[in-house]
């Protein structure tokens, strides 16, 4: 350490310092010592300016000046961290105002009425296509993915190449766009299958694209049961099955159903996987091989016509409305069952 | 009797984990058996460097669309990132519980909204005030920028903020402890420290916005053209599915899932990046 030896150069900074000093302090420096690096820098810094030992004036100056301004650069960022937070309230204010604003004096009766046609463009059709597309998607791939979440959790042993091949995929499919889907389920289900742009081959559709989401969910709230439950339960002496049944899904459940809420979401919403899986026919389907069109493909197709604009405000209304629901329902049930 | 029931269990367990797997194959299978042929017809360089899409007199060249969704998904980052992150360090270390009970819903609301519902706000709202603004006709990379920054706002907002409230509340006090004010412990120590969190959530946003369809043909104008301003009309890969597919047949329908299967090398590329990035951060 040169530092040590006095430098009669160094010592004379030293004596002229009061104001090189309050200049420094708007960066105070016992800050700098966060990071190795910054440590060393100032280490080097004091090597060439101020080899002699601190003055002994230095750090009770600091603290007292420190106090009263704050680090011009910590204001800035806090401003612009409350800047952040605002511009995201305001985005969501505008959208949701505007939609609610344009939309709700433009919901009339004859938008529910019971069969669609060009004069009255009724949603009611979608609305309860809609609702029909929620419950067979669910149908199918909430069992699939608790089972699967089940067999990740409970039933493998480290090291297992079957998981990793299901984590991976599982993982790609999150990540796969749904127009991506929406081109498969044609290709697939629509034409290699037969099934016709339908109800059916929509939900299938739907049902491996919310997969992955109550696969990890799930698979989360299963990890978050303690071990205890587990071994108090083999114990017991029940098998392994009936500890998964009964012991550990129970408190699992609050978890899985925040993802069965987040899947409703996404399907209520999506619209690309199913204008060619589905379809676009405004009626409520005789059967599962019948085309249907949801709400959010009705809003689509009605935008593109662009011949009535009143009608869709009102359809981005009841999606809102629907969107706002589900959220306050998932809040509400995961509040609920937590408590139990 | 009860070996039994636990072995069916077993089997029906593996079965409903191997969905996932067979689902990947097939979509793998369906699409690139569609897709691969009509590549090599057109000719992979034709087709992956061409900037002539016109289905007329079979000509099939996708770079205006592969840069059409480079730029708008670079310009969407460039607007949701900045904000999302500092919205994320707002809700993690500044926010009230008050303020925090309004913000948190309203994210998860932001979440929620339908991309046609995005896409359609765009169209009555953004794209006649860009037309005002710049005397153009509105429909733009720049209003899909927008609203794909939006659309990703709260993906990057919710992941951010998982990763820094997972970081230990022993790093902040050490910051607070070596005499950082709070800005500088947030900034310099918990931000750094969820890094490979915060990544996450912007990877996520990457494959969001370049896989967003609905939203960005309502608004980005879709004409066939590498754009040379913000100003300009855009079409992606994803909008050149949707707007053609309907009527397409023969080799224009092929190329279409041709250009799908691009968007899905995209993705998986960007899913292998990111599993790299994180199982370096993790070391």
């Amino acid at each position: 350490m040169k530092a040590v030896k006095p430098n009669p150069e160094g010592i004379a900074t030293a004596m002229e310092a009061p104001e090189a000093l309050t200049a420094t302090q708007a960066n105070p420096h016992s800050a700098d010592q966060l990071g190795g690096e910054a440590a060393v820098e100032r280490a080097e810094a004091s090597d060439r300016s101020e080899p002699a030992p601190k003055p002994p004036t230095r750090q009770p100056q600091a603290c007292s000046s420190r106090k009263p301004t704050r680090r011009i650069s910590s204001r800035i960022l806090s401003a612009l961290v409350r800047l952040g937070a605002f511009l995201t309230a305001t985005v969501l204010v505008v959208i949701v105002g505007y939609i609610l604003v344009m939309g709700v004096p433009s919901l009339t009766p004859e938008l529910f009425a019971f069969e669609y046609n060009s004069e009255n463009v009724s949603m009611l059709p979608s609305l309860v296509n809609t609702l029909l597309a929620v419950l067979l998607t669910l149908a199918i791939a909430v069992p699939l993915g608790v089972m699967a979440a089940i067999f990740l959790v409970e039933y493998t042993t480290r090291g297992n190449k079957f998981v990793k091949v299901v984590r991976i995929t599982a993982e790609t499919l999150a990540g796969i766009p749904s127009i991506v889907y929406g081109l498969f389920g044609m290709l697939f289900f629509v034409t290699f299958l037969g099934w016709g742009l339908s109800l059916l081959s929509g939900c299938l559709t739907l049902a491996i694209m919310v997969l992955p989401t109550i696969m990890r969910t799930t698979e989360e709230a299963l990890r978050s049961v303690p071990d205890s439950y587990r071994e108090g339960s083999f114990g017991l002496g029940a098998g392994r099955l009936r500890t998964v049944l009964s012991v550990v899904l129970p408190p699992a459940m609050p978890g899985i159903l925040g993802g069965i809420i987040l899947s409703i979401g996404r399907i209520v919403g999506e619209s690309a996987a199913l204008i060619f899986t589905a379809g676009t026919v405004a009626a409520i389907p005789g059967g599962l091989f019948d085309s249907v069109r949801t709400m959010s493909v009705h809003m689509y197709v009605l935008s593109c016509e662009g011949l009535h604009i009143d009608a869709t405000y009102a359809t981005a209304v009841v999606l809102l409305v629907i969107v706002v629901g589900i959220n306050a329902l998932a809040s509400f049930a995961a509040k609920r069952l937590t408590k139990v | 009797m009860k070996g039994i029931k636990e072995t069916a269990a077993k089997v029906l367990f593996t079965a409903a984990a191997g969905v996932s797997v067979l689902a990947v194959a097939l979509i793998c299978v369906f699409l690139f058996a569609s897709g691969i042929p009509a590549i090599g017809e057109i000719g992979p360089i034709e087709f992956l460097t061409g900037t002539v899409w016109r289905p007329a007199s079979d000509t099939y060249g996708i770079l205006p669309m592969i840069l059409g969704s480079v730029y708008a998904t670079a310009c969407a980052l460039a607007i949701g990132v900045p904000v999302g992150l500092l919205c994320a360090v707002y809700l993690s270390r500044f926010a009230s519980p008050r303020i925090k009970r309004f913000l948190v819903p309203g994210v998860e609301l932001l979440a929620g909204i339908p991309s046609v519902v995005y896409g359609f706000f765009g169209l009555v709202v953004l794209v006649p005030l860009i037309r005002q603004t710049f005397t153009v006709q509105g429909m733009s990379l720049l209003a899909a920028s927008i609203i794909l920054g939006v659309m990703i706002l709260p993906t990057i907002v919710t992941v951010a903020r998982n990763a820094l409230d997972a970081v230990p509340e022993s790093y902040y006090e050490g910051a607070l402890a070596l005499g950082a004010d709070h800005e500088r412990s947030v900034f310099r120590v918990l931000v750094p420290a969820a890094g490979s969190g915060i990544m996450a959530g912007v990877v996520l946003g990457v494959g969001r916005a370049i896989g967003e369809t609905m939203a960005v043909v309502m608004i980005a104008g879709n004409q066939v053209q590498i754009p040379n301003s913000l100003l300009d009309g855009v079409r992606t890969l994803t909008t050149n599915i949707v707007m053609e597919m309907g009527y397409a047949a023969d080799l224009h329908r092929e190329a279409l899932i041709a250009t799908a299967v691009v968007l899905f090398v995209f993705v998986l590329l960007i899913n292998l990046a990111f599993a790299a990035l994180n199982a370096r951060s993790r070391k």
